[in-house]
């Protein structure tokens, strides 16, 4: 379901060609379960941005389910990233002023999906989280578990085909760790594509694929027979 | 995104952000309610002053003596010609016309008055009973002119307020004889109004018929003739009416202008409406300072809320939803700090209307709309740069802000 092909991203940083990725090629079938691992600087932030079209490569090409997605216009790439997509970050990123129904219904509020069906899909997933009793609960009422659980659910809500997450434990303790990556793997068991970026080998381990970077490429990938 | 979400997300947003939301919308309340009292202000004035002219008479019509020329030098000045003096036999034949109501011939001359001891100098106007009803004027006690005024030169004088008052004091004045020059005038009414009118206050007035101030000044000729449509219709038929009768009468000559009220009292209107509009053109600048304030506010506000737009961005919000978003929050401030404005605005020219009551302070519908407009397309403006540069941040780059 997502391929790319000789991805390269340069930043100019003064005077200077950083080259952040350098010619990664990668093919990731529906279902996987894979992690990014490496040291800091080494590329992978920036190739889970470009897999999560918040960036775009400098050259190379991507297709996500057979679809050359960097030719799509800023609207259809935001409404891909919408529909197919979605984000965990370290930070969790919940919006402070809303609670956590609100803050999970934020994607279907961009969609433009009707209020009742909104609230019947929240609730969906408020349950799924076991966070059905914290509702409407603001993010400063809630444990940094909790708050995680809230932007699960949020990514979850538009029933995407991938989840991208960016050091989703980085920032909990181990057993608030633990519960969001078995949450997670439940989600991937019932067949989301789910992508990890970390540098902490314990968590990395637990992924079926592991794909290790360095220096902007491709250093060391598990899955022996990628895919045609 | 559906348009309720959009409001109810901004809504919130400004809720969050309790004393900065009431500051901008002080800001624009201050504004507008500036431009609703200042053309309330004007227009008040210009209501005020054009009512005055209309209690006046709307229909008449002033004819006075020489022609206004918009040529520098008045063509009669290398001919050798004099323009014709106005003469009562000109007035006379102004009353025919069955669209003429009235005619009042005007003489004005200044004398000596004195009573007893007492003395001071007067305006005296010549005229007939035609002027009371033309002017409006009432009497306080006694009559006005006698019928004849014109043909024959009676010693008879009506006096106004303040003569009464300083040669009579407070002993009756009406009976007595009043001395004007050498001549000796018997008082035969007092005036009750007051003001002004052509130029002369009315309670200093002394008014003799027109042949004996004729007689008083030695002179044959009218200050002007006053006269008095009896529609405002009829007010051009009878400019020209008057035109042609002088024109006859003066062997061809146009050597007369007349005025009608209606002129003066379009001009006033118009210099009025000019002032108002120059007043709230100054109040909007009050407008524009808030919609900057609004700018800069939003701006500090789009810095803060990096990582909020990052992380929308990364829901999948287009550049389009952002800046939705952000316009919206504008708009509602502007919306609201209008309908504050307004409220605002239309209770200050409340009070001023009651603290001033011959002032009829009411901004006037177009202003208000315009305020509101105004308000509205400000607070579009100033919200445009804001939304876009929120629409246009890097997403990475916002969300790795803590």
């Amino acid at each position: 379901m997502i391929r790319l092909r000789e991805i390269t991203r340069v930043y100019t940083v003064g005077e200077q060609a950083v080259h952040a990725l350098d010619g990664i090629s990668l093919h990731i079938t529906a279902g996987e379960y894979v992690s990014i691992m490496g040291p800091s600087g080494s590329g992978k932030s920036t190739l889970l941005h470009i897999l999560g079209l918040l960036d775009r490569p400098t050259r190379g090409r991507y297709f996500l389910d057979g679809e050359d997605i960097l030719s799509l216009d800023e609207a259809t790439q935001a409404r891909t990233r919408r529909e197919k997509i979605g984000f965990v970050f370290q930070f969790f990123h919940l919006i402070p002023r809303l609670t956590a129904a609100e803050n999970i219904a934020l994607p279907l509020m961009l969609a433009g999906v009707p209020a009742t069906e909104r609230k019947a899909r929240v609730a969906r997933l408020l349950e799924e989280t076991a966070l059905s009793d914290r509702a409407r609960h603001r993010p400063d009422q809630l444990s940094g578990g909790q708050q995680q659980r809230v932007a699960i659910a949020r990514a979850m809500v538009m029933s995407p085909s991938v989840l991208l997450a960016d050091e989703p434990t980085g920032n909990l303790d181990r057993h608030s760790g633990e519960e969001i990556i078995h949450l997670l793997e439940r989600l991937n068991a019932s067949g989301l594509t789910l992508i990890v970026v970390t540098h902490d080998p314990t968590i990395g381990r637990r992924a079926r694929r592991q794909i290790q970077m360095e220096d902007g490429r491709i250093i060391a990938d598990n899955a022996k027979e990628p895919a045609s | 995104m559906k348009a309720g979400d959009i409001l109810a997300f901004s809504q919130k947003t400004l809720r969050s952000h309790r004393s900065r939301t009431l500051l901008m919308l002080l800001a624009m309340a201050m504004g507008v309610a500036a431009v609703v009292v200042l053309t309330a202000l004007g227009e008040g004035a210009r209501r005020y002053i054009t009512g005055e002219f209309a209690s006046l008479g709307t229909n008449l019509l002033i004819v006075l003596p020489g022609r206004s020329e918009t040529r520098g030098v008045a063509p009669g000045l290398f001919m050798g010609e004099t323009p014709r003096n106005l003469t009562v036999g000109d007035a006379r034949a102004l009353e025919r016309s069955s669209r003429v109501r009235r005619v009042a011939p005007v003489i004005i001359g200044s004398a000596h008055a004195s009573w007893r001891q007492r003395e001071r100098e007067v305006p005296v106007l010549g005229s007939t009973s035609e002027l009371l009803p033309l002017r409006h004027w009432k009497m306080k006690q006694g009559r006005f002119l006698p019928p004849d005024a014109a043909a024959r030169a009676s010693p008879v004088a009506v006096i106004g307020a303040n003569v009464r008052r300083e040669l009579f004091g407070a002993r009756p004045a009406v009976g007595e004889w009043l001395r004007l020059g050498e001549r000796r005038y018997r008082v035969i009414g007092i005036l009750a109004t007051e003001g002004r009118s052509i130029g002369l206050d009315v309670e200093d007035l002394v008014i003799i018929p027109v042949s004996s101030a004729q007689a008083l000044f030695n002179t044959p000729s009218l200050f002007r003739i006053l006269v008095e449509a009896r529609t405002r219709d009829a007010i051009l038929p009878v400019r020209n009416f008057i035109l042609d009768t002088i024109q006859k009468r003066h062997q061809g000559e146009k050597d007369i202008t007349v005025i009608t009220q209606d002129a003066v009292l379009s001009t006033f209107d118009r210099i009025f409406q000019a002032l108002t509009l120059t007043v709230a053109g100054i109040a909007a600048i009050s407008l524009a300072v808030a919609g900057i304030l609004i700018m800069n506010v939003m701006l500090v506000s789009v810095t803060q809320r990096m990582a909020e737009i990052g992380l929308l961005k990364a829901l999948g919000a287009s550049r389009r939803h952002i800046t939705l978003l952000f316009l919206t929050e504008a708009l509602i401030l502007s919306f609201i700090g209008a309908c504050a404005g307004l409220l605002v605005g239309e209770a200050g020219s409340w009070l001023i209307a009651r603290a001033y009551p011959a002032l009829q302070v009411t901004a006037p519908p177009w202003a208000l709309l315009a305020a509101f407009a105004v308000a509205l397309a400000t607070g579009l403006l100033f919200g445009l740069l804001p939304a876009r540069r929120a629409a246009r941040m890097d997403p990475i780059a916002a969300l790795s802000r803590q």
